[in-house]
């Protein structure tokens, strides 16, 4: 295998080689465009006003006096947009309803959120436009708000929406509440499983909401020209989802709608849904100028979606010799504002790991006043997860047996039947404990106050529609469009398959995120889908080249079909042609491409399906100071199922980013509300990231077990490695300490707390 | 064919069926005729997994004979129907 940073094949080919991103230069030079770096001429900035109370009616909105001022040239509220029906669609990686959406955007008949935005303006500065929302006058009937889970599910809590009427409950409630749905998987008989149990473990859990935590905050740049037609360029996941939300929302066709993606600085979920987008195209068609809005730090944090805070009980159950026998949990998942929190996907991941015949979950989405969750890597898996791993390594304990083993002992394999209700194709958690097992890391002796801890995770993975374009120029160099942007390195890995695809040198295909008028619908960068499924459509579109060249081949040698093959970057005479022509490459047609039918492309169009389920093991080894409450990662290992690393370099940065989002999730992250429903900690200062100083080298392991489904074997790897650190380190706080920690994060006031009350000394 | 959640619900707890469809959109028309009320769920945000495998939005989809068929929610992601109309 080439080492980093070289752009050699390892004999067969480029994928699984770590060539260097075709986007680095641009990207550690400062050349390459984010969001904020786009900038028209004779353009406007546009400023939110977002709501001061958690909570309230808004009676009246005058903006006659910011109108008035002079430098304002538009002012929008919730008059400037049509009302949606209710209707759910599937959108990034979880459910919305344009109903909410367009209330989330701006809040129409009620504020529901400290940092809901309420109006916005176009002025020719930042000052005036500051300057105008100061002169929005906003009559607001404050309401008694909630902020906790299980404070909005009590019978009286202030309930946000009148119209918000449980459902997946019998009878139907005829009174509304903040519980907008109750689901439940059943597989088995759950209490005649714990019947058969030796011992049963059951806790309950809190997870705090965290933050994506993105490093750059959302922004958007839109132009409308007299006629309607729009150009929008922003920071996103997904520029065709932003297109289609913006024309539902305003009303536009999506053809007259061209959103090109800029760089993205971090997404992990958070850039799949609209917030500023909506808002510049209204200013801008209003004002007839191009306008451009920026998010504050503070106002990602206030306004764009964290993932879930959650209550979770687990109690499961298992034989004396380590079988687990029943597994039930009981999931209540905050969705924010407005319902469609991530607690399906968390009901259906808690028990994925293991081959289990008996297993109920029952999930509860549930509304409160904060911002409304947006997808964050593997959407509900790491909390629901995390509860399950804690209690599986306390029934290690209980019984005496290796946690590795006892995982071991019950991981799902191929053929086993999953929770959710279909059995898994192949699979590799077997092969990630193995590998763990081996490592030396496991094997290395700790000292006093340092813990290990060990966890596994799941997450499903998706497909979907995607396009990818091929383009032969005239010297042989190759044109590759994909309409996902690029956050991970996904170029860099889709290039490797074009190179391999047609047989040709990694440094003559050229990689472009096309915009939304280059190609036909693509779905966003989630779900772990980006490099499975543009890799899938560059194979299809490399069919159709080669296809067209061995068509050409025939013409100019005479030949037929059988007599010639795409081989090696050329097409090949057999038999007795061999002896009469020479093999052409893609080089050589691409010099009479003009003389034998013009510009040679290929262009694939597919709905991808097959994604395989990736899953991992993590081992932690963290230090816990008895003075201070500090915890210290010393040393981190993830093993995970890649399927195929296209580019392992990018596979084990996933790997380790999704490691260290989870070390912050577990030990230091939270949303900190004060009694008056106002968010305490909205910057990095007070919201406490880790950063590179904060962790060790993570070890990477990358298990190979291909997913049939795919032309390389691929998986999606991006989600699954925020699963498994929550639980790990929680389990490796038991480790050193002797306590188990039930409620993230783990932070040093709490870790203190904890030691100071039980005395805890050193393992 | 079994639906997996609350799917159920629309089907007056039913939630094992034997049917004889070739494909998922003969699967959908079969199960909306004996369930009228599954029906628009059936539109939109339902996978089918055949065979331990996971498909979304895929109508034409095959299923064998001896096919085991699950419904389910829609995992994660999938097309935006909606913004096509």
């Amino acid at each position: 295998m080439a080492e980093n940073g070289t752009n050699g094949t390892n004999g067969q080919g480029y994928v699984g080689t770590r060539t260097i991103r075709p986007d680095g230069v641009d990207k550690v030079t400062g050349r390459a465009r984010f969001g904020a770096d786009f900038n028209l001429p004779g353009q406007l900035i546009g400023r939110v006003l977002r709501s001061p109370h958690p909570h309230a009616r808004i009676v009246r909105i005058d903006t006659s006096k910011a109108e008035a001022l002079p430098g304002v040239k538009a002012v929008i509220t919730r008059d400037d947009f049509a009302d949606q029906s209710s209707e759910f669609i599937p959108a990034g990686e979880m459910m919305m309803n344009y109903k909410d959406v367009v209330r989330n955007v701006m809040a129409r008949e009620k504020a529901l959120y400290e940092g809901h935005a309420v109006a916005a303006v176009a002025a020719t500065s930042p000052h005036i436009a500051r300057k105008a929302l100061k002169l929005i006058d906003v009559t607001y009937e404050v309401l008694p708000h909630v902020i906790d889970v299980v404070e909005a599910m009590k019978p009286g809590a202030p309930v946000l929406h009148d119209d918000l009427f449980t459902v997946g409950v019998e009878p139907k409630p005829d009174k509304p509440s903040n519980i907008a749905k109750r689901i439940e998987i059943t597989l088995g008989d759950v209490e005649a499983g714990f019947k058969k149990a030796d011992v049963v473990v059951e806790r309950e859990f809190k997870t705090a909401p965290v933050h994506q935590g993105y490093i750059e905050p959302h922004a958007a740049l839109a132009s409308v020209s007299e006629d309607g037609s729009t150009e929008l360029w922003c920071c996103t996941q997904g520029h065709f989802i932003v297109r289609a939300h913006c024309a539902r929302l305003l009303g536009l066709d999506i053809a007259k709608i061209r959103v090109t993606a800029s760089e993205i600085g971090g997404g992990f979920g958070g850039k799949t849904v609209v917030y500023l987008e909506p808002l510049a195209i209204a200013l801008s068609r209003k004002a007839k100028r191009p306008v451009k809005m920026v998010m504050s730090r503070e106002e990602v944090f206030k306004a764009s979606g964290p993932t879930s805070g959650a209550t979770v009980k687990v109690k499961m159950g298992a034989t004396k010799d380590g079988k687990f026998v029943a597994g039930f949990a009981e999931l209540k998942y905050q969705a924010g504002a407005f319902q469609g929190s991530p607690v399906q996907p968390g009901v259906f991941c808690a028990y994925a790991p293991y081959d289990m015949e008996n297993v109920k979950v029952i999930g509860y989405d549930v509304v409160s006043n904060r911002p409304k969750v947006a997808a964050y890597r593997a959407p509900g898996a790491p909390i629901s997860e995390f509860a399950v791993e804690s209690v599986v390594d306390e029934i290690a304990k209980k019984l005496g047996l290796d946690p590795i083993d006892l995982r071991m002992m019950n991981a799902a394999r191929e053929g086993t039947k999953a929770a959710y209700g279909p059995k898994f194709g192949p699979i590799g958690l077997e092969e990630t404990l193995n590998s763990i097992k081996k490592t030396e890391h496991w094997n290395t002796p700790l000292r006093k106050w340092q813990g290990r801890g060990v966890a596994s995770g799941f997450w499903f993975n998706i497909g979907g529609e995607t396009c990818a374009s091929l383009t032969i120029n005239e010297d042989g160099t190759v044109s590759l469009m994909a309409g996902t942007p690029d956050i991970g390195g996904l170029r860099a890995a889709l290039t490797n398959v074009v190179a391999d695809e047609l047989g040709i040198p990694y440094d003559k295909v050229r990689p472009i995120i096309g915009d939304t008028g280059s190609l036909g619908f693509t779905f966003l960068t989630g779900g772990s889908r980006s490099a499975f499924s543009g890799s899938m459509a560059i194979v299809e579109a490399a069919k159709q080249i080669k296809a067209e060249l061995c068509a050409r081949a025939c013409k100019l040698w005479e030949a037929k079909p059988d007599q010639v093959e795409f081989k090696d970057g050329a097409v090949r005479p057999l038999g007795a042609l061999a002896e009469k022509v020479k093999p052409m490459t893609v080089a050589d047609f691409a010099k009479v491409a003009g003389k034998t039918g013009g510009p040679i492309g290929g262009y694939g169009r597919i709905n991808a399906q097959g994604a395989g389920p990736s899953l991992g093991t993590h081992l932690v080894d963290l230090e816990v100071d008895p003075e201070t409450g500090r915890v210290t990662i010393l040393r981190y290992t993830v093993a995970q199922d890649a399927g195929k690393a296209l580019h392992p370099a990018y596979v084990e940065g996933q790997f380790q980013g999704g490691a260290v989002q989870g070390i912050g999730w577990a030990l230091n992250e939270e949303y900190v509300y004060g009694a008056d429903g106002k968010l305490q900690n909205a910057g990095f200062l007070d919201y406490r990231m880790p950063v590179a100083s904060d962790v060790p080298m993570i070890d990477a392991i990358l298990v190979e077990v291909a997913n049939p489904k795919h032309p390389y074997g691929v998986r999606g790897v991006g989600e699954t490695p925020i699963v498994p650190p929550l639980g790990a380190i929680a389990n490796a706080m038991e480790n050193a300490t002797g306590i188990r920690f039930t409620e993230l994060p783990m932070s040093p006031p709490k870790v203190l707390k904890a030691l100071k009350e039980r005395g805890a000394t050193a393992r | 064919m079994v639906l997996i959640g609350n799917l159920a619900q629309l089907t007056g707890g039913v939630a094992e069926f034997q049917l004889s469809a070739t494909s998922v959109k003969h699967l959908f028309q079969q199960l909306a005729e004996l369930h009228p009320a599954i029906g628009p769920h059936l539109d939109e945000g339902v996978a089918v997994a055949i065979d331990g495998q996971i498909y979304q939005d895929a109508l034409f989809e095959p299923i064998a004979p001896d096919s085991e068929v699950f419904l389910l929610p829609q995992i994660a992601g999938g097309a935006a129907p909606a913004t096509r109309r």
